[in-house]
């Protein structure tokens, strides 16, 4: 913050040492909020610091809980449980499905909600914040009433439909923060250009809207792939990767789910930080265009 | 969904006066354009969620059985039976709801004004160590803490040892050790709406505040805090609802005692196969969270959820 004092290093003139020297003695950086903040961030990664560490655990009975060594034995037999493996797969399949139809929807539905004005957008608008804003019990629950009614068949299309259902909104807000910030100037340039809206939509919106749009889809697929609650009520006898580790808990979760954690967690972290540098980039590249 | 033309001027007298038919034909276009965008979206909402809750209500009116099937006689006997018979498990949830709610908001708020105001240039580090939490399933992070908090675990194991703890002290299976899951999952959610208000904040004013002489401790109670109310608005809505119906942290974490109604609907609905009750159950849980958001919107005053101004 700029607020604070300069850097301590600096070369301090009488007058900046003055004006400094008053607002140090003011206001001082809080230490031990520095301290406190670290403290907290060290307890946010404990039990995923646990996780990583207790998949390389050369554990031997079923209760992966007491350490007993280093080994890679976890890692080298990741596939070794059929029924994990196959729920991974399932969770996979459907989180993929999920990211690309609901980014889909969203950006459709964003898109429309920023650019028209329509009778039932107010209502729209309440069905999605009261869909953001429901228990995921309720959601599971109202779900699994529809079905039962209707004899759908419980199992992987009933995950989907549940799934896509309840990122719906979520796509749509990072979808519409991006929309929020574009410039409608240039729009409007190409339409006066000649541009139709189509071409318009393809041609400059969708290209300025890219990062929302993988804003969108990162969030839907972690939606996808971490839900329990809702995904419990309407799977009837599929069973994805959290429903599966769910069911493990009373016999003793083996290591291997600690290994696909920390690879799910490796793959996430590594997106998120070249995404992040993509950005970093692309602010440099447009700061450099607009300085000249 | 009626859908109105928006975009072009239409005359007043639009309705009756002919309309040219290239005018006509954009208007035709737009519409077909709006339906486009909003049917896959809007569909899916209304099959999956609108209809969905409407089969809850009428479900929990109904009589029946699995085996004969279930018939609308509109009965109220699940509402009254549900509340008499589960009461103290709505308190929990509610309880555990509220403490966790409270206790997040207190652990986040100094670390995302840190952040916010002090973190310099390892702003983003913090933010990604806030976020390091999401890319791990819920699940396994709840079962780090069972595991951590464990009798003989890693960490009261030793403690107990070297006899620097009674042996017959344990957290695991105690309301304590539920609301320590549920404020852990929560504090990411709380801490970066709060976060993004405390950053929107014109840095102007705590430097009027200063030059006005208001002391630090001033500065952040009557400038910083009132206007990072939407952050802390916006943070207490989603932990409070989510925690309130979470029961993960109650199975994994709780003990005989702790029993919240997420799991009892869960069970109504798979081990008893009471469909109209869990209905009721679900349906009572879903509008005492409705009224008390919508009390707590209207005495903090109302806040766009969605993002981007009013409509």
């Amino acid at each position: 913050m700029a607020v604070t004092t300069p850097p301590a290093s600096a070369p301090a003139s009488p007058q900046a040492y003055t004006y400094a020297a008053h607002r140090k003695r003011r206001f001082k950086r809080p230490d031990f909020l520095h301290l406190y903040t670290v403290l907290l961030m060290v307890y946010l990664v404990i039990p995923l610091a646990v996780m990583i560490l207790f998949g390389f655990n050369n554990t031997h009975g079923r209760y992966n809980l007491k350490w007993d060594g280093f080994t890679l034995n976890w890692y080298r037999n990741l596939f070794a449980i059929g029924q994990l493996t196959s729920a991974l797969k399932i969770s996979l399949l459907i989180a993929v499905l999920v990211m690309i139809v609901t980014t889909v929807m969203g950006t459709l539905m964003a898109y429309a909600i920023h650019r028209y004005k329509f009778a039932g957008k107010g209502v729209l608008n309440t069905i999605l914040v009261l869909n953001i804003s429901s228990s995921s019990v309720v959601i599971g629950a109202s779900l699994l009433s529809l079905f039962v009614a209707w004899n759908v068949a419980l199992g992987q299309f009933t995950i989907f439909a549940a799934q896509v259902m309840f990122s719906i909104p979520y796509a749509v807000i990072t979808v519409r923060a991006r929309l929020a910030v574009l410039d409608p100037a240039i729009e409007e340039a190409a339409q006066d250009l000649g541009a139709t809206p189509l071409a318009t939509f393809f041609k400059v919106t969708l290209p300025q809207l890219v990062p929302g749009i993988m804003g969108a889809a990162m969030l839907t697929f972690a939606l996808s792939i971490d839900d329990f609650v809702t995904t419990s009520f309407v799977s009837g006898t599929t069973l994805t990767f959290p429903l599966w580790v769910y069911g493990s808990t009373r016999e003793g979760t083996p290591p291997q789910v600690n290994v696909i954690g920390t690879l799910i967690f490796g793959i996430g972290l590594i997106v998120a930080i070249i995404s992040g540098v993509i950005k970093e980039r692309r602010d440099k590249a447009r700061l450099r265009l607009i300085n000249g | 969904m009626t859908i109105t033309a928006a975009e072009t001027p239409v005359p007043a007298a639009a309705g009756r006066t002919p309309v040219h038919p290239a005018v006509r034909r954009r208007m035709l276009k737009k519409r077909f354009t709006l339906v486009g965008l909003l049917i896959p979206g809007g569909a899916w909402l209304a099959l999956f969620f609108v209809a969905p809750i409407l089969t809850l209500v009428i479900l929990s009116l109904s009589t029946g059985n699995v085996g004969l099937g279930w018939h609308l006689t509109y009965t109220w006997t699940n509402f009254s039976q549900s509340i008499t018979s589960y009461k103290p498990e709505f308190l929990h949830s509610f309880e555990f709801g509220t403490a966790a709610t409270v206790v997040a908001l207190l652990v986040s708020y100094p670390a995302a004004y840190w952040i916010a105001f002090y973190g310099g240039q390892k702003k983003t580090t913090y933010l990604l160590i806030v976020l390091l939490p999401f890319y791990v399933s819920q699940l396994i992070r709840t079962i780090s803490w069972q595991f951590i908090l464990a009798d003989q675990g890693i960490f009261f194991g030793p403690l107990k040892a070297l006899h620097l703890m009674p042996q017959n002290f344990h957290i695991l299976a105690t309301p304590w050790a539920v609301i320590g899951g549920l404020t852990y999952a929560q504090i990411p959610y709380m801490l970066l709406p709060i976060f993004a208000a405390l950053e929107r904040i014109d840095r102007s004013f705590i430097e009027a505040s200063k030059d006005l002489y208001a002391t630090k401790w001033e500065t952040v109670r009557r400038v910083v805090l009132p206007l990072s109310t939407p952050g802390i608005f916006a943070g207490v809505l989603l932990v409070f609802i989510s925690a309130t119906g979470d029961y993960v942290n109650e199975v994994i974490l709780g003990g005989t005692g702790t029993g919240v109604i997420g799991n009892i609907i869960n069970s109504q609905f798979f081990v008893n196969m009471n469909y109209p009750f869990a209905a009721a159950l679900s349906l009572v849980l879903m509008v005492a969270l409705l009224i008390i958001v919508i009390v707590y919107s209207k005495s903090l005053g109302t806040e766009d959820l969605m993002g981007g101004g009013t409509y």
